[in-house]
């Protein structure tokens, strides 16, 4: 790799960049599910600055690289993201969630330019991929899909319908990340309802599949550089609920919850 | 009063209507694809298959990624027509139809096949009278539910043309070619299909030629109904409703609950503005077994039950 184009340090800095706001953002708001944010937010600053076409200033160019949020609480890792890629003006994270914001609790097409879909209940993403890479083929066009879930999230039938589909019409222009963080809402995904084996499913499903470190900008880079010409491509990104904050690293009750003033302070002292 | 339609002796298979205009659209418009459930017989789609094979996605017996597709495929540039068993499209992916195509607002196309009871003896597993009244909130979402063949190929030829998301609610149910002349489909408005002062008639689909000859029968007792064909039930001819309330009694009739459907938005939208009595015909919840015309005769989707709830209706009116 050509050393003045490797984008492994600005994923890093953005990724950072993106902890803090979206911390900051939960912290003002009261409200949010920054332990998915954190879980989610190297894989997405790879994808927004490593991997994905597109020109914010032209959000509906039909041949620009998709990207679905299927685990659409995790605003904070989002909106952030179409932030620092220019979507729209970093202010607007500073409306997160009060009366007639465009940045809703769950992601709205309507009302922020990058966003692909609605995203909130689960099991939802996988589907409109799915869609979106079914008419890339139609089309000819070349963009690529990738869809971010959760792992929790799986337990959804519609992902297995849509997994199943996706593997029989070997949708070679599709990517799944899953988020493994291993935990959901209330507790672990395991003791919930058992995933694992996660990569023989998917294998099982059609599906070329590669087990990453999702923390890792460039181990990620390099999953999502895979040849897969006949599959769908699975990325299963090992990942911590909380990453970065010592107080929120794997902790279920993090999911949706809210720093107090001390904590807010301490997570960034750490977040740098 | 002036009667502006009668009917033919010929009896229609709406889908064979939807199905020949979706092949004449999609011959001219390549970005028409249609997406289905292991519904291309049910839907009559072969044709359309033979002709368009890879503009068909057949995902398999998975509702709710045929609806999650519908909104991808539209997100990449399509206009889908994803098409499906009423019962089916509405009750297992209804929180796709409400977060990925109307909170969305992809212009995705829902068609509801063989909607109401058409199943008859199969039972309400397979019947469709909720579907009005699950997705009338959903305000973005136009809902419209043709009489008859030509209807049916104009509400068809109005979505794909129609910016937004769309329901068209379909029957295998033969029905006769309204007549009337100078026919003009325009989605949200009521179609006047026979003029009357002592009181009005609102139907939908399968049922409005019933209420036609409900009136016909009536007009021999000297009482004059106005018959309104409510083709779109998203959103409501509110205007026509109210100059209905005018007469002082109103019937409402449809293939569907008579909760939260036709006869609901009519209740909700009077009671408002012009309280009025309201007789609704259609079915008061799960259905006994039977075949679709034992059904229809037994719940008074009939002229004869139609005019008996005109009579109700009469006997309230101020």
């Amino acid at each position: 790799m050509n050393l003045a184009n490797d984008p492994i340090p600005l994923i890093r800095e953005k990724a950072l960049w993106m902890r803090r706001r979206a911390f900051k953002m939960v912290y003002d708001a009261q409200l949010g599910h920054p332990g998915g944010d954190f879980s989610a937010i190297d894989v997405i600053s790879t994808l927004y600055f490593g991997v994905l076409r597109f020109d914010p200033k032209r959000p509906n160019m039909a041949n620009r690289d998709r990207f679905i949020m299927s685990k659409g609480h995790a605003t904070g890792a989002l909106y952030t993201a179409l932030a620092a890629a220019g979507y729209f003006p970093e202010s607007w994270l500073d409306t997160y969630m009060q009366p007639n914001s465009k940045l809703n609790g769950h992601p709205n097409r309507m009302y922020l330019p990058g966003v692909e879909t609605n995203t909130g209940p689960l099991g939802h993403g996988l589907p409109v991929a799915l869609g979106i890479a079914i008419a890339g083929k139609i089309t000819n066009a070349d963009y690529r899909t990738f869809v971010l879930t959760g792992d929790g999230e799986l337990q959804e039938g519609s992902n297995w319908e849509a997994a199943m589909t996706a593997g029989n019409r070997k949708l070679a222009n599709l990517t799944l990340i899953i988020d493994r963080n291993r935990l959901q809402q209330g507790a672990g995904t395991e003791e919930t309802n058992g995933l694992d084996p996660l990569d023989d499913k998917f294998r099982a499903f059609g599906w070329q599949v590669e087990t990453v470190d999702g923390h890792d900008p460039a181990a990620l880079l390099n999953a999502l550089a895979t040849k897969h010409a006949q599959n769908p491509l699975c990325i299963i990104a090992y990942t911590t609920k909380g990453k970065g904050v010592s107080f929120m690293e794997n902790q279920a009750n993090w999911h949706h919850g809210v720093p107090n003033a001390a904590q807010f302070a301490q997570a960034m002292e750490e977040l740098v | 009063m002036t009667s502006h339609a009668t009917q033919t002796a010929g009896l229609f298979d709406c889908r064979n209507a939807w199905a020949a205009t979706l092949e004449s659209l999609a011959a001219d418009d390549p970005r028409i694809v249609a997406v289905v459930n292991d519904s291309v017989g049910s839907s009559k789609l072969g044709g359309f298959q033979k002709k368009f094979p890879d503009r068909l996605i057949n995902v398999g017996i998975a509702e709710q990624t045929m609806v999650g597709v519908g909104a991808g495929l539209a997100n990449g540039g399509c206009i889908p027509f994803v098409s499906a068993a009423a019962c089916f499209l509405t009750g297992r992916a209804l929180e796709q139809i409400k977060a990925d195509i109307a909170y969305a607002n992809f212009s995705v196309k829902l068609i509801g096949q063989s909607s109401g009871v058409a199943y008859g003896e199969l039972g309400p597993t397979h019947h469709s009278i909720e579907d009005l009244a699950w997705l009338r909130p959903l305000t973005n979402l136009t809902i419209i539910v043709p009489s008859d063949p030509w209807e049916t190929e104009a509400a068809i030829r109005w979505a794909a043309a129609h910016e937004g998301p769309v329901f068209i609610r379909i029957s295998r149910m033969p029905v006769p070619e309204l007549e009337l002349p100078n026919r003009v489909f325009r989605a949200g408005k009521a179609e006047l299909v026979r003029e009357g002062q002592d009181l009005a008639i609102i139907a939908c689909g399968t049922t409005v030629h019933l209420a036609l000859a409900a009136a016909q029968s009536l007009a021999s007792e000297g009482i004059q109904a106005r018959v309104l064909n409510m083709a779109t039930i998203n959103p409501l001819d509110e205007t026509a409703v109210l100059n209905a309330a005018q007469t002082g009694a109103i019937v409402t009739v449809e293939e569907a609950s008579i909760r939260g459907g036709l006869g609901g938005a009519i209740a909700e939208l009077t009671s408002s503005h012009t309280p009025v009595p309201i007789e609704r015909v259609g079915f008061p919840g799960f259905v006994p077994t039977g075949s679709v015309d034992w059904l229809f005769d037994h719940f008074g989707l009939t002229p004869q039950g139609i005019a008996a709830a005109a009579h109700r209706a009469l006997a309230r009116k101020r």
